[in-house]
């Protein structure tokens, strides 16, 4: 992975010595929180309903186990016992004083990680897919893109005050598992005929109150042009993006006012001025970047499948598991791994810092010292040697993180909601924790089979709602809490925007609609292989508003 | 009926301001005003505290007395006043004396 060069340590040293004088002043009285506010929100310091929370970044979700166990002791010593990864591949603090977060940024510092732009109208956390360098389907990793756009979006000083906040992912698979539809910018690491790498470049896709899928506007961008052509895209929205009104201020805004094709023309008259000058990436630097990245040495391993059968016969858990979290490895001889944060009622998200110490023990001695957040809110050791699978199943069951239902109804994505956050209207964790619960036979999941929940407890979508099979809303209703309920989102190389059912439902019959909803497609599937959203796909709304609220319709 | 809460500046607690002049850490001792002259009064406190760097995110928020106890009409301030609910080893409610009231 990318280590910090000499630059690199002297500025993150640099911004925690300045915002730790800020903080120092802020609480001397020398400065207001009118002027300190916006200098707290550059360095991932939010106030939210208990405490501050401070949200550090984890880019491209990729973490050594060094940094893995420094967030355990964060969770530990300056916080309670726990952290919250997000569906931005990062990690907030819930609990954290003001006057500890500069110590905790030093902490951070020297395992280089900070809280730089993960908050603010800039170039958030670039991310990408989770299973990048890993997965067997890939044309590329797309993580060297990734860091090469957060080495250029790293205090940018022409994109530190865009009108609103802007956000990239990356992938480097044609399935798409690092949502990048559903960005400001979305990439698609491909090659072309001659063998070359270039992208796919998407632009407007977004979520809260207004989601909109990103449209397409380049087919095949060499790679060497990605700086040039993506500060041609920023220029465009930072000269026209709107700034009179933040709801209209993101760049999918821009694009839908302005028209696709217009956009197009206006990105790629500024790119021709720019393609030929100093962002072209001259091919030693992206080789130098890719170097970085470069896979661990994975020695042959063939008696993992003879491992892998024998553990199977032993233990059924291991063998769901084995059927539900491994994911394929370029390697016929290794597996991308899913460690679900997603236990059976419980917050998801959410690891304690002895989890977040054990999964870093697990990295170093079975998983190449690599771990990856997902934006699905689950931790993920991309190269794990299938005969050590077992081992590595059986110290996640020590530590309470070996529940087998990736992409399964109870992996479910669930923003902080109103048990934590200023914005929220809604709770989402505690919906979330009793659907789970009410589908916690994993025959009754894996019967139903792949169905991604994501529940948001404001209309802003942190929790993804919009593009989940099932999406919930929470909003609040004449003092109370509502639960919304859209069909037929999807955040994958499809994406799709999912409609709203109907009427919503209080907290107390959210957990029955959303059965209702399931057992309605159980129904009408036409067999074990048609998915959730496939049978959405091909009948529409109309069974399953029925199935909701025909009984209402009959009694009015 | 309102109340006065804020966050205070140095390690965002949730805080209310108490009938003896100080910003608690529970609800349960906030001042209560049931007049636009108390809400003017606990405004000017408000400010001149956020003024004076002690917190922030001041707000007067509506509450009912039930019992005898303070309970806010929002779900967002009730949750304030104990933590989260889904974890209750956590927050207000988390303390020895929390429930005793």
């Amino acid at each position: 992975m990318y280590r910090y060069d000499e630059f690199d340590h002297d500025f993150v040293k640099a911004r925690v010595a300045e915002f730790s004088d800020q903080v120092e002043r802020r609480l001397g009285g020398e400065i207001t929180e009118d002027q300190f506010r916006p200098l707290r929100l550059m360095n991932g310091v939010y106030l939210q309903l208990h405490a501050y929370m401070l949200r550090i970044a984890v880019p491209y979700g990729t973490l050594n186990s060094k940094q893995m166990r420094m967030l355990g002791h964060v969770a530990r010593k300056y916080d309670k016992g726990y952290g919250h990864f997000t569906t931005r591949q990062n990690i907030q603090f819930n609990w954290p004083a003001l006057s500890d977060i500069p110590a905790i940024l030093a902490d951070l510092a020297s395992v280089e990680m900070h809280a730089i732009q993960t908050s603010g109208n800039c170039i958030r956390n670039v991310t990408a897919d989770h299973f990048a360098g890993a997965a067997a389907d890939e044309v590329a990793d797309p993580r060297p893109y990734a860091e090469i756009l957060r080495q250029w979006s790293s205090v940018h000083p022409e994109f530190s005050y865009l009108p609103r906040k802007f956000k990239i992912a990356v992938t480097g698979a044609e399935r798409d598992r690092a949502a990048i539809q559903t960005h400001d910018i979305g990439l698609h690491l491909k090659k072309n005929d001659k063998g070359e790498l270039g992208f796919a470049v998407y632009i407007g896709g977004g979520q809260g109150r207004t989601p909109m899928v990103a449209r397409k506007i380049r087919d095949f961008l060499p790679e060497e042009h990605l700086l040039s052509y993506t500060t041609a895209i920023l220029r465009v929205y930072n000269l026209h993006g709107r700034r009179d009104n933040k709801y209209k201020a993101r760049i999918k805004i821009l694009v839908h006012e302005t028209g696709v094709d217009e956009i197009t023309r206006q990105v790629d008259a500024e790119w021709q001025a720019l393609k030929d000058g100093e962002l072209k990436l001259p091919e030693a630097d992206v080789a130098a970047i890719q170097a970085y990245f470069a896979p661990p040495a994975l020695a042959a391993r063939p008696e993992g499948d003879e491992a892998v059968k024998l553990a199977r016969l032993d233990s059924k858990s291991f063998g769901d598991w084995i059927d539900q979290n491994v994911f394929t490895h370029r390697n016929p001889d290794y597996a991308a791994v899913t460690i679900s944060l997603k236990g059976i009622g419980e917050v998801p998200g959410d690891a304690t810092d002895s989890q977040m110490e054990a999964v870093a023990d697990i990295a170093e001695r079975y998983g190449f010292d690599e771990i990856r957040v997902s934006h699905e809110q689950n931790l993920i050791l991309p190269h794990v040697a299938r005969a050590d699978l077992k081992a590595v199943y059986d110290a996640l069951v020590a530590i309470e993180l070996a529940t087998a239902n990736s992409n399964l109804i109870s992996d479910i994505i669930a923003c902080p909601g109103l048990d934590y956050c200023a914005l929220a209207n809604a709770r989402s964790i505690p919906v979330a924790q009793e659907i789970s619960k009410r589908f916690a036979s994993l025959e009754r999941q894996r019967d139903i089979g792949e169905l991604k929940l994501k529940i948001s407890g404001c209309i802003n979508a942190c929790g993804h709602h919009h593009v989940g099979h099932i999406g919930i809303l929470g909003v609040e209703k004449k003092g109370a809490e509502l639960y919304q309920v859209t069909l037929g989102g999807s955040a994958d190389e499809h994406t799709s925007v999912g409609e709203i059912i109907g009427r919503g439902f209080g907290p107390e019959e959210i957990t029955d609609a959303i059965e209702t909803i399931v057992e309605t497609y159980l129904a009408i599937r036409l067999d074990r292989s048609e998915k959730f959203l496939d049978a959405y796909r091909r009948i529409g709304p109309a069974p399953f508003k029925e199935a909701l609220y025909a009984s209402e319709a009959k009694a009015a | 009926m309102k109340i006065l809460t804020a966050n205070r500046l140095t390690d965002g607690e949730a805080v209310w301001f108490a009938a003896d002049g100080t910003w608690a850490e529970t609800i349960d001792v906030a001042e209560t005003v049931d007049d636009k002259a108390g809400e003017a009064r606990l405004e000017a406190i408000g400010k001149a505290a956020h003024d004076n760097n002690e917190v922030v995110d001041v707000n007067l928020i509506d509450v009912s007395l039930v019992g005898g106890t303070i309970r806010p009409l929002r779900l967002r301030e009730a949750i304030r006043a104990a933590g989260p609910t889904n974890r209750l080893d956590l927050g207000k409610q988390a303390r020895p004396s929390a429930g005793a009231a």
